[in-house]
């Protein structure tokens, strides 16, 4: 098991090199990364050249870019290229914004498909079952970006109608947010829309998946000899059903955590926040490759060790699954 | 007759298949099954995936709907009472009424906004159209190429598919719509084409991998078939169904992401109409002229929600594990 999961973490080190390589090239070649550096008023042509000379601009691009991998073990994701700041402070505090946002989504919709796949699965063609397959189908179908937009038009509305602030519709925290439980509470509130609506498509998804998984093990052989050694539907449904059913469901949700934090830069645009997605967005305007590729970086190695944490709990749940 | 042994399995218990066909030596089974057969009727395939999809009665409904808005946005130039960017002050920022055909009400300029999200459409489901078949034929001839020479092959294929999955594929979107693709419509198609492949190269590798042990591929090969015709004359018709159900996935996919990068202004370029770009010129007036904002959104969730209905009747349909009741 260590072993396969060394293997695989190995594996992904070219890929994501491979990978920032190939968006360090596109953001290179595409735009003038001193373009900010001109256009201030008093800048010599003089300047700019010394500029270039000092950040290396002038060498080819393959060697500016092997000249960033060389120094990750040292410096980190190195420094922005016109003004000659470090680079992870930024990523941190914006990463550890987004982190927030999509931990919290992906804990809510996780728990809430849970129970509404179980009780669904439970319920087989009642009500309950045809509304919340509807309602996924809407999840699957709205936009979270529009979803969000719907949820701001509907505080706004009501606030102005009667004067009710439900929820912010902007902002991380607020401008005394206080500290302790307080500030906790404070940013919960701020990111009680934007994690509602990055959760809905998750909810939608993974509760199929529950709900499929769950039908499959309630009809099966062990569950009918529980329920004929007469333990009760609780026990049997928390006990010897669910355990089973959520295997599917634990893997999908760790390998959709990608396209969660995907939808977090969407969402964090439309909520004007402080995280990755606008981050990467004014790293795009400036045409600074360095903090870009450090940003893909980062999400890449989330990404890749997401995907394996999904593997390995595969192979823990389910004790039939083995990785050489 | 007291010679022949019928076969146990390890229980003790004869064969089902020898108490069904008597044990006989005389009945060989392969004339005993025939008459068996002729007496139910036979359907075909395409006959029993009609039958099944015809009684979805809410992907039945879908259908028609799609073809409604694909046969009303292809000829929005006669059908929409506007045209796109017709300005009329005086009937400016009405909000959605019968009166002048204006059923998703006018901006502050007075365009329709009915006529706007018909052209946005058009707009919206060709970019999805292009991607669907584009990714579809790049997921499926790499899926059936790494699943049927597997080795060294299908190792190259699926690391680099792993890659484009390791790869925030809203990122490369972002990083590439924004140099490269940004404004024209099928620009745009071809990168969420390129994105989009992954997962159908996925599913045809593994259909692959376990059909080409099959007896039929056996025997196609045997008699002499080549590479290109075994996979593509015999194995990829037993493919079509995941094939087109993933396809219909895609659609409702492209046309949600085409419409999130044209919201973030870096999709379809804004004088062009598409359903994303009306939601984002309607962001900033929407808490008054709420309309702008939420007719073209609704447009979009209606057809992302009848694709995704189609394709759950297609998968039923599709699925011969399901039986009709």
């Amino acid at each position: 098991m260590l072993t396969y999961a060394l293997r695989r973490l190995l594996i992904s080190i070219p890929i994501i090199l491979f990978a920032t390589f190939l968006i360090f090239m596109a953001v290179s070649v595409s735009g003038d990364p001193l373009a900010d550096l001109r256009q201030l008023p008093n800048i010599t042509q003089e300047q700019i050249d010394n500029v270039r000379e000092a950040r290396g601009l002038n060498d080819p691009l393959p060697v500016q870019y092997l000249r960033w991998v060389e120094q990750i073990p040292q410096g980190g994701f190195g420094e922005y290229l016109i003004s000659p700041r470090p680079i992870w402070p930024d990523l941190r505090r914006v990463l550890g914004n987004t982190l927030q946002l999509v931990i919290a989504a992906e804990v809510l919709a996780f728990i809430l498909a849970v129970a509404l796949g179980v009780l669904s699965a439970k319920r087989q063609y009642s009500v309950f079952d045809y509304t919340t397959t509807t309602l996924s189908f809407f999840g699957y179908s709205m936009p979270s970006f529009l979803f969000a937009l719907f949820l701001q038009v509907i505080v706004v509305q009501i606030f102005v109608r009667t004067g009710v602030r439900i929820f912010p519709i902007g902002n991380l925290s607020s401008a005394n947010p206080g500290t302790g439980i307080a500030f906790v509470l404070d940013r919960v509130w701020h990111l009680a829309l934007p994690i509602a609506s990055l959760a809905i498509f998750s909810v939608a998804s993974y509760s199929r998946y529950m709900r499929a998984s769950m039908l499959e093990v309630i009809h099966s052989d062990y569950v009918r000899t529980a329920r004929a050694k007469g333990l009760p539907e609780r026990t049997i449904t928390v006990r010897h059903s669910m355990r089973n059913a959520l295997i599917p469901t634990v893997t999908v949700a760790a390998l959709s955590f990608g396209t969660l934090l995907a939808g977090a830069i969407v969402i964090e645009t439309v909520f004007g926040l402080d995280g990755m997605g606008r981050y990467f967005f004014q790293q795009i305007g400036r045409r600074d490759p360095y903090p870009i590729i450090g940003w893909l970086t980062i999400v890449g190695v989330i990404i890749v060790t997401f995907n394996l944490v999904a593997d390995i709990l595969y192979g823990y749940l389910d004790p039939r699954i083995r990785y050489e | 007759m007291s010679d022949h042994r019928t076969p146990r399995n390890e229980h003790g218990i004869p064969a089902p298949q020898d108490r069904l066909l008597g044990a006989g030596p005389e009945l060989s089974r392969a004339e005993e099954l025939p008459s068996d057969v002729v007496e139910v009727e036979t359907r075909s395939q395409w006959q029993m995936f009609r039958r099944k999809f015809f009684r979805h009665k809410l992907a039945m409904g879908s259908l028609v709907f799609l073809i409604a808005v694909v046969i009303a946005a292809f000829n929005a130039e006669t059908i929409a009472p506007y045209a796109y960017d017709e300005v009329n002050v005086v009937e400016a920022s009405s909000p959605p009424t019968l009166e002048g055909l204006h059923f998703f009400g006018t901006d502050q300029l007075g365009r329709d906004y009915f006529s706007r999200v018909l052209f946005g459409t058009r707009t919206s489901l060709r970019v999805a159209g292009v991607v669907a078949v584009l990714s579809t034929l790049i997921g499926t001839v790499l899926g059936a190429v790494a699943g049927y020479y597997r080795g060294w092959i299908d190792a190259i294929l699926m690391r680099f598919t792993d890659l484009v999955i390791i790869i925030p594929a809203l990122a490369v979107l972002i990083v590439a719509a924004s140099f490269f693709g940004q404004g024209q419509p099928l620009r745009i198609a071809v990168i969420l084409a390129l994105l989009l492949w992954t997962s159908l190269a996925r599913i045809v590798r593994g259909v692959f991998l376990s059909l080409r042990e099959k007896e039929y591929v056996q025997a196609a090969r045997a008699s002499g078939a080549g590479d290109l015709r075994i996979m593509f004359r015999h194995m990829l018709p037993n493919t079509i169904g995941p094939i087109v159900v993933n396809m219909t996935l895609v659609l409702a996919a492209a046309i949600i992401i085409e419409a999130t990068l044209s919201f973030l202004g870096i999709g379809v370029n804004p004088p062009t109409p598409a359903l994303g770009v009306l939601i984002n010129d309607g962001r900033s007036s929407m808490q008054t002229l709420w309309w702008l904002t939420i007719m073209p959104g609704l447009a979009l969730v209606a057809i992302a929600l009848a694709i995704n209905f189609v394709g759950d009747g297609l998968r039923d349909a599709l699925d011969p594990t399901q039986q009709e009741h």
